[in-house]
């Protein structure tokens, strides 16, 4: 038994460094109810709240929904907290959308944010925890490593993650919601910024964020006055353990099985010829070509040349990130949510400026932790 | 008459905790008091695991079997940190590698140091630089760092399994 | 709905101070346990869910070590949620309506021990007006049998009577080898207050452990299990958070989620109700409708033994158990989370398919 789901509201904030004009609760309040009024309806049409986050010692509020419960709405209904590190946001929209499918609820709303600016994030990731390896020098330094890997594997060309860091943030010029906007951004200026953890640029990490993602996900007999449903056609998760004898921490095995689940019930058989669009989370720019690998986009060891040929760009035969991405908004706990709302938006045709045109089939990717937690969906304009 | 808005309160929260390594971290743990890497070999694949926490990840079954490594291995891969953290009072720039230790399956990052940035490459073979003994505790800050051993660079096969 | 039944249950002991071991090290032979004693293997299961709470064990991302306890290789289709480990098992449930996949293991952990969870608790209130007060779990439930007692819904005798209960249910038992001697409630009443208008025995004691239940759906289950407990009714629901603009004297969330798994179409037999407090059990038993006859926390229930973030999970694998074991037909399993019981699940299970 499965049902058909479609996303019927899609809502964002204006994200940005800090949003010290809202509360926690108006941060997801703001997402949430535009959302609801995409979707044409109400709190009270909403059977269930599934909420997202990285965390709780970002916001230094342990389970925050709880404190948040009236103003998600959620008082009377099913609330559920989903963590599952930096692919929390995909997970958290799978959770949802597997309530809708098994037949549970009819409309229920996915809220993921994370509001960094209320504690210190960089405390959080680099706590010094008894007993562990007592380097630290954060998340660029745990990932960098492997991108230098990738360098060597692929024989990939030095700018390629500068053009991927140029591309997003044009990019993000055109999507009124993205957090850093830099209409003057060039090759040389990324090439020029210093150089954090050889080989990532400081321009080439995503920035930290204050924001939130609310979905309405719905059930074939819920549509009401929605024209522009985008169908759920498609969902996999994957995981994988932090680090064992053998992991390849460049083109990780779960994120390949993930891709495969979610192509095989997609029936898509040549994912760059049939996915129109993809969001992909990317938060620093070498995981771009990284990525269109071990989604098979591209063959191995040739994922830079669909960056360096421009097939990624948002007039590109497969554009990637045409929000902007996370290399241009990163509210970590509502980033990979924002990826498959942004693939909800261009199956819609509501994208606006950063409209890919004619899209009907796109892709939402996210991934967290050690590259080891994997959430993709795909969704479509057509009715599975 | 608007007022100005009150856009932050702060809350300080201080929790302590007393954090366990548990049985097979203990046990590594007493090997490094006495100047030992003691890795754990994973039951079903042979793999030995280092530093070791306990369990084999691919298979979820407790690692009992003890595998002295040596303290000196190759680099896989690095980053150079030009990133001065709050937490760290290294130096910057400072060399960050994964290093797979001699008789290890699986590398672990540790700081490299007494190297050029320039010099450090994939391959380069390193060893430990301790603490004097007197210092030992049970703890991986015995290592102070790596330095390079002036080996010949190990060959990529050798490690390419391991990136 | 799809038929979907608990098949196994395995939990660690209760322990005050589990020093020696990691969250790792008490998860492992949990989950294997628990996959053992129905045959399967972790290539079985078509996924896999935990519970568990950074700001317990005090490290972010605290659930990625764990999963170094169920061999997540190859690849495995896995999630974790920021809860109680019954709500796990709730996904769990929702994952296997979906017909492609039979077999689920949920599992949660708690050490309480590394750290004050009294203290711990204060930082899920809200972080504007009641957290920094720090009034903790234990001073909020007073203010809840403070409110009761006041309301005559309950009396201190029968808060000991609970209490006493509980010790005595617990005695000798594995799961809870420290359990606090019997003792009757004259006995009970005569000791000190703790915290206003609670007593001692009122508080469950912190304990560390774990906990792994396996849920197979269809005619699968009746294959690994010879009685397997069919659930029946699942549900869960959230009240308002501010325990100063809630009666609490009512649980509503809870009312509800029991109206909806609908505890009350026949008997119950056994009800295992998370209740850290023995003010709470009362209230659970009245609003989820359980009079004379039955028989509500015959494991001694969290109040014995209260490893948060599995209290829940384990309820409802206590009452399974008595369908396991052939005593019991229908029985519930409910958790709790939030102060003062603000959210509640309520898990209903029967012999018959």
């Amino acid at each position: 038994m499965s049902e058909l789901c479609a996303v019927t509201g899609v809502g964002q904030t204006h994200h940005d460094a800090e949003r010290s004009d809202l509360s926690m609760h108006g941060l997801v309040r703001e997402a949430a109810v535009r959302a609801l009024a995409d979707a044409g309806l109400e709190w009270k049409d909403i059977d269930a709240v599934v909420v997202g986050k990285a965390p709780d010692q970002f916001e230094g509020v342990m389970m925050p929904e709880l404190m948040m419960a009236d103003a998600l709405g959620a008082v009377g209904k099913p609330l559920l907290r989903v963590h599952t590190a930096g692919s929390v946001g995909g997970s958290t929209g799978l959770v949802a959308a597997k309530l809708v499918q098994g037949g549970v609820h009819k409309r229920v709303l996915v809220v993921a944010w994370e509001k960094q600016s209320e504690a210190d994030a960089s405390w959080v990731l680099m706590m010094k925890i008894p007993f562990a390896a007592p380097l630290v020098a954060g998340a660029g330094g745990y990932f960098a490593p492997y991108i230098r890997a990738y360098m060597e594997r692929s024989g990939a060309p030095k700018d390629t993650g500068i053009k991927v860091a140029v591309k997003d943030r044009l990019n993000a010029l055109k999507n009124p919601y993205a957090h850093l906007k830099m209409p003057d951004i060039t090759e040389e200026m990324v090439a020029d910024s210093l150089m954090l953890w050889d080989p990532i640029r400081y321009l080439e990490t995503c920035p930290s964020s204050d924001g939130a993602c609310a979905l309405v996900l719905t059930a074939e007999d819920a549509l009401g006055s929605c024209e522009k449903p985008a169908w759920v056609v498609s969902t996999a998760m994957r995981s994988e353990p932090t680090m064992f004898a053998g992991r390849d921490g460049v083109n990780p095995q779960a994120g390949i099985d993930c891709a495969a689940e979610l192509y095989r019930k997609g029936g898509i058989t040549d994912p760059r010829r049939d996915i129109d669009v993809a969001e992909i989370y990317v938060p620093f720019s070498w995981f771009e070509p990284m990525w269109m690998e071990n989604l098979g986009f591209a063959e191995q060891g040739e994922g830079w040349k669909m960056t360096m040929s421009g097939a990624t760009a948002l007039d590109g035969d497969m554009p990637i990130n045409a929000s902007g991405g996370v290399l241009s908004s990163n509210p970590i706990g509502a980033s990979g949510l924002l990826r498959f709302a942004e693939a909800a938006l261009q199956v819609r045709g509501m994208a606006g400026e950063h409209q890919v045109d004619g899209a009907k089939l796109a892709m939402g990717h996210a991934y967290g932790g050690g590259s080891q937690y994997f959430a993709m969906w795909l969704v479509s304009s057509d009715k599975p | 008459m608007a007022e100005d808005p009150i856009t932050g309160i702060v809350c300080p929260i201080r929790l302590d905790y007393t954090i366990t390594p548990g049985r097979a971290q203990t046990r590594f743990l007493r090997g490094l008091e006495s100047g030992k890497l003691l890795g754990q070999r994973c039951p079903a694949t042979g793999k030995v695991y280092m530093p070791p926490r306990g369990s084999s990840p691919t298979h979820g079954l407790p690692t009992t079997e003890e595998v002295e490594v040596a303290d000196r291995g190759t680099v896989t891969t690095f980053c150079v940190v030009n990133l001065q953290f709050a937490s760290t009072v290294r130096e910057i720039p400072y060399v960050c590698a994964q290093i797979l230790l001699d008789g290890a399956d699986i590398p672990f990052f540790f700081v490299v140091q007494e190297v050029d940035v320039n010099e450090i490459r994939m391959g380069m073979r390193v060893e430990a630089v301790w603490k004097d003994p007197s210092e030992w505790g049970p703890t991986l800050e015995n290592i102070l760092f790596f330095k390079p051993t002036g080996e010949a660079d190990a060959s990529r096969e050798s490690y390419k399994e391991h990136v | 709905m799809r038929d979907v039944a608990v098949v196994s249950f395995a939990q660690a002991p209760n322990l005050r101070s589990d020093r020696e071991r990691n969250e790792v090290e008490i998860v492992m032979p949990v989950v294997r346990e628990a996959l053992d004693s129905v045959g399967l293997e972790q290539s079985d299961i078509g996924f896999t869910v935990s519970g568990s709470c950074d700001y317990l064990t005090g490290v972010p991302f605290s659930f990625v070590m764990a999963l170094d306890a169920v061999g997540a290789w190859p690849p495995i289709e896995e999630s974790h949620v920021e809860m109680d480990g019954a709500w796990a098992l709730y996904e769990a449930w929702v994952r296997l309506q979906h017909g492609d996949i039979d077999a689920a293991l949920i599992y949660s952990f708690g050490k309480t021990s590394l750290t004050d969870l009294d203290k711990v608790m204060s930082c899920q209130l809200d972080p504007y007006t009641l957290m920094p007060l720090w009034p903790g779990a234990i001073s909020l439930a007073g203010l809840q049998a403070s409110a009761m007692l006041a309301a005559g819904t309950v009396s201190e005798a029968d808060m000991a009577a609970v209490a006493s209960h509980s010790r005595e249910a617990a005695q000798g038992t594995p799961e809870i080898p420290e359990a606090e001697g019997p003792a009757d409630v004259d006995d009970l009443l005569s000791r000190p207050r703790v915290a206003h208008p609670l007593r001692e025995h009122d508080i469950a004691p912190a304990t560390d452990g774990a906990a792994a239940i396996v849920l197979v759906a269809g005619d699968r289950a009746a294959e690994v299990c010879d009685k397997p407990a069919w659930i029946s009714g699942i549900d869960h629901r959230v009240d308002t958070h501010a325990p100063g603009n809630r009666d609490l004297t009512t649980c509503p969330s809870a009312r509800m989620a029991g109206e909806r798994a609908d505890v009350g179409r026949s008997h119950i037999e056994v009800a295992e109700v998370y209740a850290p407090f023995s003010h709470q059990e009362l209230l659970l038993a009245s609003e989820l409708g359980l009079g004379d006859g039955v028989d509500v926390n015959p494991s001694g229930g969290a109040l014995a033994g209260h490893t948060f973030m599995v209290a829940g999970l384990a309820r409802i694998g206590e009452a399974a158990r008595r369908i396991h074991d052939g005593t019991a037909t229908r029985v519930l399993g409910h958790a709790t989370a939030g102060p003062c019981l603000q959210q509640n699940l309520v898990c209903v299970m029967e012999a018959a398919r």
